[in-house]
């Protein structure tokens, strides 16, 4: 087997960062005429398995066990870890969700094989090389690997389209796997959510977030007033939530909410990958920034270099003037 | 207890940054270092830790690097950790988290830690993989994006954060590995008296370059400016020019107004 896709299980269906890696691994298939799989684990598997089927792959797999059932990291390793050496992958793909960050590197480590994290392109032009982001966005690196073996990969939010998945039929294996209580060094609750509630910020057709180079709380009324002249809902990036200026619910990016309003106001928001998989889907970004390198401009349709306090009120007033 | 804590000297989020030739880091000349923000919050709750345990617990700060990095173990110190173990740079593993984690646990597994805490990830690398990649050849139980910690004698839960909003609460016995997610705490400033205190403070400096084998598994092979897939307008003039452009925007090609 060439290429092995892992499925991480959301409610009951497939996460769309798993639906991503697919497309990665039928693409690669494709262009280097490799086999391709999937696997489905733990909870759930069967109808994840069910659903997989129905796509363009080799044949789908399952790993289960009553100590999967909850998910905790030494089990999901352990098993995963038994179907890599049952099935000998070349490559292992995974969205690179905080669940994969969690587990995968257990099994780099036990396996002694580099896991190739938060990727954001594959090349295959030259063999075939995967690239991250590094320096916080600021620079990317291609990856170069050690040795021949199995190499565990995931892929950044959006590195790939979920929408290019290609349909097919394929067959379910279930894969025995064997553990037990002793290899489990944790207890897992329940999961709950916090904060309930508030906004769903994934409506709003426009959002003003402010970052850090907001600089206090005492200067937020100033994106608030923006946001009342053109009729936008506020939202920030992680360190303004941090620093309790804003409930986590108006938190965008991969701890927070994944947005793609019409228009996306990016104030002092230097780009930090965290942040920036929550709203690169924006249909229109327009960023102020005093930081010309910043990172945010790379993605920005519109970019402003210079102080959003003296910019933003001034905005304000000639929106408020445009409007009447 | 004795808690450890990995901190790692980066480039601020501030810092400029220029390619070193070789194409597979950046130059130290060019950056302006500080502690990897998640590494401080880290750092503070594992003070945190050792200040509501009282008694006799020891917190012990561990970083890899050039001699720069001692500079961040003296940050540490100062906040109020026991001693510093400096690392000494092996440059081929730095964009390397499994033989970082190789390096980290040869030096500390004589230390015998209960816990072991470190940021979620780096700004330079952002790999988030060593601490867990420790804990497992360390033989220890680990956790990811901790959000909260409660510490008794032999065990630690922590809730932990998943994605969207949502937590977990995970408990397990010691030793464990933790990885701290930013927000958990307020990170203190060091006072007059522990920036004092520090320099009497123990610093080992610890050389492995030679002492151990080193499995190699990934590295930066070239690193380079990312290529931008959209076209940005950048709007220039001063103020007013650049308000007048800004609404136009929004009027004629947004279509917001």
């Amino acid at each position: 087997m060439d290429i092995l896709v892992v499925l991480e299980n959301n409610n009951g269906a497939i996460h769309r960062m798993s639906l991503e890696a697919i497309v990665a691994a039928q693409k690669l298939a494709d262009e280097q005429n490799l086999s391709n799989a999937i696997l489905a684990i733990g909870a759930d598997s069967n109808a994840l398995a069910n659903a997989a089927a129905h796509y363009d792959t080799g044949e789908v797999l399952t790993a289960e066990h009553n100590l999967l059932s909850v998910y905790n990291s030494d089990g999901y390793a352990a098993a995963l870890r038994q179907v890599i050496d049952q099935e000998k992958p070349s490559y292992v793909f995974f969205g690179h969700t905080y669940m994969v960050r969690d587990y995968v590197p257990k099994i780099s480590a036990q396996l002694q094989r580099p896991f190739l994290c938060d990727v954001i392109s594959l090349k295959t032009n030259d063999g075939l090389s995967f690239a991250k982001q590094a320096f916080n966005a600021k620079l990317a690196a291609d990856l170069g690997v050690a040795s021949e073996g199995t190499i565990l990969v995931s892929f950044q939010s959006a590195a790939f389209n979920a929408d290019l998945i290609s349909s097919g039929s394929a067959e379910i294996r279930e894969v025995a796997v064997e553990l037990d209580e002793g290899m489990i060094k944790t207890t897992a609750e329940e999961p709950f959510q916090e904060e309930a509630g508030g906004v769903d910020l994934t409506a709003a057709e426009i959002i003003i977030s402010v970052g850090r180079g907001i600089g206090k709380e005492e200067n937020l009324p100033i994106a608030e007033a923006l946001a009342q002249a053109i009729g936008g809902e506020i939202s920030s990036s992680r360190p303004v939530v941090d620093s309790g200026w804003l409930p986590s619910f108006r938190q965008i990016g991969s701890s927070g909410q994944t947005v793609s309003p019409k228009l996306y106001f990016a104030l002092g928001i230097s780009g930090a990958i965290q942040h920036v998989v929550g709203m690169k889907g924006s249909k229109n970004i327009v960023a102020i920034n005093k930081d010309a390198e910043a990172p945010i401009f790379e993605l920005a349709d519109y970019g402003v270099v210079g102080d959003l306090l003296e910019i933003v009120p001034k905005l304000t007033e000639a929106i408020l003037a445009a409007k009447n | 207890m004795k808690l450890c804590v990995l901190v790692k000297q980066v480039p601020g989020s501030e810092s400029a940054l220029r390619i070193a030739s070789g194409n597979t880091w950046v130059e130290d000349a060019a950056a302006l270092f500080e502690m990897n923000e998640s590494d401080n919050y880290a750092l503070e709750e594992a003070l945190q830790i050792k200040e509501s345990l009282g008694n006799d617990s020891e917190v012990v700060v561990v970083s890899m690097g050039p001699e720069r990095v001692q500079k961040v173990i003296r940050e540490a110190l100062s906040k109020g950790a026991d001693r510093g173990i400096h690392i000494n740079e092996i440059p081929e593993i730095k964009s390397d988290p499994f033989a970082t984690a190789q390096v980290f646990a040869n030096v500390i597994k004589v230390e015998n830690f209960d816990l072991i805490f470190s940021g979620l990830q780096s700004d330079d690398v952002g790999s988030g993989q060593t601490g867990v990649i420790l804990g497992e050849m360390l033989g220890m139980a680990t956790a990811t994006l901790v959000m909260a910690t409660e510490v008794q004698e032999g065990s630690i839960k922590v809730k932990r954060e998943l994605e969207s909003g949502w937590f977990q609460w995970v408990s397990m016995s010691t030793p464990a590995s933790i990885t701290i997610q930013s927000g958990i705490n307020q990170p203190r400033y060091p006072s007059l008296k522990g920036i004092m205190g520090a320099k009497k403070k123990e610093m080992k400096v610890v050389d492995l370059s030679t002492a151990v084998t080193i499995e190699k598994q990934q590295s930066f092979a070239n690193i380079y400016l990312p290529i931008a897939d959209k076209k940005t307008e950048m709007i220039e003039g001063n103020v007013d020019q650049m308000v007048s452009r800004l609404v136009d925007v929004l009027k004629t090609e947004i279509k917001v107004l």
